[in-house]
């Protein structure tokens, strides 16, 4: 197998961890004993790992309120993560921080905000103390089309621009913030993309179900971060399948049009590459039905897992609001 | 789905619980109402916020406004709080009466500078001569993992710097007749509603009618101790008080209503009665709303104090999503039973 071949399935066995996860999480959520708001990230999954697959453990990333795909391509263990929508004490927060605030500094996630863009500058820091201490690490700001709304956003393009800090902007674009679409939020004449130039810095706006062209674009932002040539912003095109939370279809609730996600879901990113692999003899189908068979079984003893791990006690509750 | 649908036993206060002599709307109901009159009647009102015309509509508060007033009043906005809180503002000024909603008071917090720099002192720095008539909604969130970022409560943070005003509806009754009063307010008036609240029905009359900010209401009179609460908190004083009565104990049960102004006269003159004070609030007890009404009343009641002031209050830490730290997280009615057994004979 060739090497591009070789990146190919690992980001194909990535989104379809993440996919699976997601599916997973859809199917226990009913019992109702994972106590946590869930934003299913299911459509949008070759952004995480288009991105992610560039990234060493030392290299950082701070995420969203979605955050479960960025986590998982990020090396976050299942069982964790699992636990910790348990709110359970072996879980990566300890159960304090529930689906929405991850943290796992062993695999370079500093914790997880879930204010809309508050993450942003988060990672101009720690890019910013990379480069202070002489590393040659990058970090990666996730956030959605709502989050380039806030300060926060345009206060952290600014500087990081200013400072040439190693920091990659990733925005998936979904057209959604909950239920309100781009279109009442910002200016149709430009994209999110467009405001890098403004900052001065390269805006790249690419199909972010297009995994290959997320991992080369990702790519060439990571070379110029690592050789100094500071920020760079990438704005990918997706959509989210499922509710802005919960696992529900929100076009039966009237929250968006039913043709737009049916048109979004023809284009789905693990399809594709599926397709691809399969047509380029990469993978035949029963490697690929072993490999979901696989993460499948992985899952299951994750969440038996996360099921039976002990909840944190009173003892808990008041330890680490300050550091030792 | 779960997380969207709490639950509380809540009180409905008995006089008023008919609906044939008192017309009965859920906490939901009574701030949707208000707010569809208040814009039918005043052409300066406008609502704006993240999600106010989307098929929730802010809980169903707002569900149904833009097909009656239109995209101009019922303005979707970009997620961007603290400018659109000054671009509120600057629409305030001007003469108009804006509305902005936040889901929850968490995200409030980005527009902290809007608000306190700019509209809590616009007044006095205009030596009075610019107004900001502006009213923010926001919604308390509590339970289902919500944790640190999404179930704040955070009116003393509000209340520290001197130039707004704050209220905290825990009725139906009270969540209309606030919000009235906080528009026709020419001040800025930060309304602080209880996500749990909203299913709780009460005595709603249909007219536009105003509760006074500054006035507490006495939910339930006794002799024996004064348990003053907010929000949430004044269910849990009812369901304490119904408890205590079982054993001879009358607790006066007072609704705050309003954090800032309050009503010191209300509490002073009931805690000159009993002799006895409980403060239950939802939020934390450092420099809280607890400690500031605490202090007031060890100021003022002094010879009429037979105890300590006890405070009922969040625990010192960020909100935790575990089910089994959020259990132990919230204060509620037996802890305000076994405060009150604690400070009688
Ligand atoms: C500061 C702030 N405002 C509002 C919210 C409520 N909220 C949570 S997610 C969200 C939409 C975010 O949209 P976007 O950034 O596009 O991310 P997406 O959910 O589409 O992934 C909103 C408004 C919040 N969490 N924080
Ligand atoms: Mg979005």
């Amino acid at each position: 197998m060739n090497i591009d071949d070789q990146i190919a399935l690992q980001l194909f066995q990535k989104m379809l961890l993440i996919r699976l996860f997601e599916e997973k999480v859809i199917a226990y959520y009913p019992e109702q004993e994972m106590k946590t708001p869930v934003h299913l990230c299911i459509g949008q999954e070759a952004i995480a790992a288009g991105v992610c697959a560039h990234l060493q453990p030392t290299d950082t990333i701070f995420s969203t309120h979605r955050n479960h795909g960025h986590c998982l391509a990020k090396g976050l263990d299942i069982k964790k993560l699992l636990a910790e929508f348990y709110g359970k004490k072996t879980g990566c927060s300890g159960g304090r921080g529930g689906s929405m605030h991850p943290a796992d500094p062993t695999c370079g996630i500093l914790g997880t905000s879930a204010i809309v863009g508050g993450g942003i500058p988060l990672a101009v820091g720690a890019a910013w103390a990379s480069s202070m201490q002489g590393k040659n690490e990058v970090s990666v700001a996730f956030f959605g089309d709502g989050a380039s709304e806030e300060g926060t956003f345009h206060e952290s393009l600014n500087f990081a621009a200013l400072k040439n800090i190693p920091v990659i902007f990733v925005c998936e674009n979904n057209s959604y913030a909950t239920a309100s679409p781009f279109a009442s939020r910002q200016p149709l004449t430009v994209s999110i993309a467009d405001k890098a130039n403004g900052y001065g810095m390269p805006g790249v706006r690419i199909d972010g179900n297009d995994v290959l062209e997320v991992y080369r674009v990702a790519g060439e932002a990571m070379t110029r971060a690592r050789q100094g040539q500071g920020p760079t912003l990438i704005e990918a095109e997706t959509f989210r399948w499922m509710a802005h939370v919960g696992p529900v279809d929100d076009t039966k609730t009237g929250h968006r049009p039913a043709p737009e996600l049916a048109a979004w879901r023809n284009k789905c990113p693990v399809q594709r590459l599926q397709q691809l692999l399969l047509n380029k003899g990469i993978i035949n189908s029963n490697q690929e039905e072993k490999l979901r068979h696989e993460i499948d079984t992985d899952l299951e003893a994750a969440i038996s897992y996360a099921k039976q791990a002990a909840a944190p006690t009173k003892e808990d509750l008041l330890n680490h609001v300050y550091a030792d | 789905m779960p997380w969207t649908t709490p639950s509380i036993k809540t009180f409905t206060p008995v006089a008023t619980a008919n609906e044939a002599t008192h017309r009965q709307r859920t906490y939901r109901e009574a701030i949707a109402e208000g707010l569809h009159d208040l814009l039918a009647k005043d052409p300066s009102v406008f609502i704006m916020g993240e999600g106010v015309d989307d098929a929730s509509g802010v809980f169903g508060t707002t569900l149904g406004l833009v097909d009656t007033f239109g995209k101009d009043r019922i303005v979707d906005t970009p997620i961007a709080e603290n400018g659109i809180t000054g671009i509120a503002m600057g629409a305030a000024i001007k003469g108009m009466r804006p509305i902005f909603i936040h889901m929850r008071p968490d995200f409030l917090l980005i527009s902290l500078d809007q608000l306190l720099n700019h509209a809590a002192k616009w007044s006095y720095m205009s030596n009075g001569q610019v107004p900001v008539p502006l009213t923010i909604r926001c919604i308390i969130g509590r339970g289902w993992g919500s944790a640190a970022q999404h179930s704040q409560s955070i009116q003393a943070l509000l209340t520290h710097l001197p130039g707004l005003k704050v209220v905290m509806p825990a009725t139906a009754y009270d969540a209309k007749g606030l919000l009235v009063a906080a528009v026709r307010d020419n001040n800025p008036v930060v309304i602080m509603e209880h996500r749990w609240l909203y299913d709780n029905p009460g005595y709603v009359p249909a007219e536009l009618y105003e509760v006074p900010i500054g006035k507490a209401l006495v939910c339930k009179k006794g002799q024996h101790l004064t348990i003053v609460a907010t929000s949430m908190m004044v269910h849990e004083a009812m369901r304490a008080a119904e408890e205590l009565k079982k054993a001879n104990i009358e607790a006066e049960v007072l609704d705050m209503r309003s954090i800032k102004p309050w009503d010191k006269e209300c509490v002073v003159t009931s805690v000159k009665k009993t002799g006895r004070l409980i403060i239950a609030d939802t939020g934390h007890r450092y420099g809280g709303v607890a400690a500031e009404v605490a202090a007031e009343i060890a100021e003022r009641c002094w010879d009429s104090l037979k105890a300590p002031i006890r405070r009922i209050t969040m625990p010192e830490c960020p909100v935790p999503a575990a089910a089994s730290l959020e259990e132990l997280y919230y204060p509620n009615y037996k802890d305000i039973i076994r405060t009150a057994q604690g400070l009688l004979p």
